[in-house]
């Protein structure tokens, strides 16, 4: 009876797992399934139709990603690397303390209130959405992230190392930088591949800040469209060639995240072997 | 035999040499300029977190003022939301926040911590890796995508499949009256409960692993089967960092915005049947933000979202202290992308 009651659960917990992994691949399938068949050289190539009109594509989006993201990154990884550095060299103490248990807890702040904040300090200062007001949103976004996942890294780094360039006459500085903070690089450059990968998907603190726009544009002191923006757009609109859209785009976005995902784990494995 | 040099090997490095003035070993204790610099630089960046948390609460406080002043603490209870008439209450929202993130939860908990105890406990070494990749990269499908899954298959599905035999079974309850039309509280707890899967099964898998090995041997060699042990001697030992991982999922739960909005029918309203649409306050912000005209319906929103940050706040502080209790320090839920 005992044994029979022990073989179920495993069973059970097994399914669980099992049931986890479906959802997983079921999305993943209809990602494929609904938006493989509308991707084609003019989805990358060209921006929006008009309404009603079919055609088109998503190049405006998928080039304003790529700005946001990657200014948000400009400002965002300095800060978090800086932080999770002080957090790895000198986060001992009780201000290393409360930094690390402020960026975790910032790290579960719904991103719609940081979009609010990035309003309200961005837009409505200037009178006008922005590409630029997004970033910033996505960068305070970053910034826990980066800083909790690079202080990891660095920690990974074994003590040894330091103890040896330190008795080299290295100063702390450059014990840090030239040789715990370049032995931890490919874990950093892991963990702001994550965070970009995170960010990238990001939809609700770009609402009031990046707003959207259908036409091509690189300016960052205007609106501007992401992917994630044009996806919701385009699912909750009434057209079904949007829809057709959306799933093509989304299945743009969802690979784009997992790419970054992936290159981030691979770089995690052939430098540190498998964790745990 | 060698003679030994009367001063130390000198260093490689040749900023040492410019720096010959002082006593070599200064730069051991990190008094030289250079170190305290960088140690200056490395707390101002370091500084920019708790910053930006003090600058979060205030900014939204100062934007949420004239709301506060002006509906007082009735804002919790009032469930009018007219911005004709100017009247704000956040009730419904406050409803269907707790009442979607505790569906999310009842489905998303025993499946989560299925996983995770399969993973540390039971499922063979080869197939652990792969399967915590797996779940862990629910986590990186971003929200939005979720919420086009949920309007487009999840809806469906559960008008042809699911809410027939649900109403047919349950539908004298309370929580199954009315039409089901697709969006609904429902919608939104499902979809919420895979959101959140992955970070209680990561940060509740990282727990497990951090039990030690004797308190499973302990109940294996006092006669306990395999699922004995893990019942009576891993869960009750890692109680309170799985009762953290719960918890910071339902921190996630609270703030997920875009899946939310999509499939929750945002309605103000509050009815006790999942079968309805409701509202939650991330959906209510990002849906009516940018249509807020007057400055008090503005004022109204921020206040919303000033009530959602201080509740993530509480509620994210709890999880990880009581995670810390297990995995001291570790940034644990971090490797679930």
């Amino acid at each position: 009876m005992r044994k029979l009651t022990s073989a179920l659960m495993t069973a059970v917990v097994a399914l669980m797992a099992f049931t986890a992994v479906l959802a997983l691949l079921l999305i993943v399938g209809d990602l494929i399934a609904k938006g493989a068949s509308s991707i084609d050289w003019a989805f990358f190539t060209k921006s929006p139709v008009p309404a009603g009109e079919t055609g088109g594509g998503v190049a405006n989006a998928i080039v304003g990603t790529g700005i946001i993201v990657g200014l948000a990154a400009l400002i965002g990884l300095p800060i978090g690397i800086g932080a999770g550095l002080f957090l790895a060299e000198y986060g001992s103490g009780r201000l290393g303390f409360l930094v690390r248990f402020i960026a975790d807890v910032l790290n579960g702040t719904p991103s719609i209130v940081i979009g609010i904040f990035a309003w309200t300090w961005m837009v409505k200062p200037v009178g006008r959405f922005s590409a630029l007001a997004g970033s910033g949103a996505l960068a305070i976004l970053m910034i826990p992230m980066i800083a909790r996942t690079t202080e990891e890294m660095v920690r990974l780094v074994p003590h040894s190392l330091r103890e040896a360039a330190l008795a080299l006459g290295y100063p702390r500085w450059r014990t840090s930088l030239r040789v715990v903070a370049r032995t931890a690089l490919g874990g950093i450059v892991t963990g702001c591949l994550v965070g970009i990968a995170r960010v990238a998907g990001e939809t609700a603190p770009l609402l009031f800040t990046a707003l959207g726009n259908l036409n091509f544009t690189t300016n960052v002191a205007q609106p501007m469209q992401t992917l994630s923006l044009q996806i919701y757009v385009y699912a909750t609109g009434p057209f079904d060639e949007w829809h057709r859209m959306a799933w093509a785009a989304a299945l743009v976005l969802m690979a784009l995240v997992l790419v970054l995902a992936l290159v981030a784990r691979w770089v995690t494995r052939q430098r540190y072997g498998r964790v745990r | 035999m060698t003679t030994l040099p009367q001063e130390p090997v000198p260093a490689p490095s040749p900023s040492i040499e410019t720096r010959s003035t002082k006593p070599r070993w200064a730069s051991l204790r990190g008094i030289n300029a250079s170190d305290r610099i960088y140690k200056g630089v490395l707390t101002v960046l370091a500084l920019t977190l708790p910053l930006l948390i003090v600058a979060l609460f205030v900014q939204l406080f100062v934007s949420a003022l004239p709301a506060i002043k002006r509906f007082g603490p009735s804002f919790l209870w009032t469930s009018t939301w007219d911005p004709v008439a100017e009247i704000y209450g956040a009730a419904p929202m406050i409803f269907g926040t707790l009442a979607s993130s505790l569906i999310a939860l009842l489905i998303a908990v025993p499946l989560a911590l299925g996983v995770a105890i399969f993973l540390t406990e039971f499922a063979p070494r080869w197939v652990r890796q792969p399967v915590a990749f797996l779940v862990e990269m629910l986590a990186a499908i971003p929200s939005v995508v979720y919420g086009l899954w949920g309007v487009f298959v999840l809806i469906p599905f559960l008008r042809s499949y699911v809410v027939p035999p649900l109403k047919a079974v349950l539908g004298w309850t309370p929580f199954f009256q009315g039409v089901f039309y697709g969006n609904s509280l429902l919608a939104g707890g499902i979809i919420l409960a895979i959101m959140i899967v992955p970070y209680i099964a990561a940060v509740s898998r990282e727990v497990l692993l951090a039990v030690p090995a004797s308190q499973r041997e302990a109940a294996l060699g006092m006669g306990a089967t395999r699922w004995e042990a893990v019942w009576t001697a891993v869960l009750p030992y890692g109680r309170a960092g799985l009762i953290g991982a719960i918890i910071l999922g339902l921190g996630r739960a609270l703030g997920e915005t875009m899946a939310v909005t999509m499939v929750i029918g945002n309605r103000h309203d509050i009815s006790l049947s999942a079968l309805q649409p409701a509202y939650t306050m991330a959906a209510a912000i990002a849906n009516e933000f940018s249509e807020a005209t007057t400055s008090l319906y503005q004022s109204a929103l921020a206040e919303v979202a000033l009530i959602l940050f201080v509740i993530t706040i509480v509620v994210n502080a709890l999880a990880r202290i009581l995670i810390w209790r297990v995995a001291r320090g570790a940034a644990v839920g971090s490797k679930a992308l």
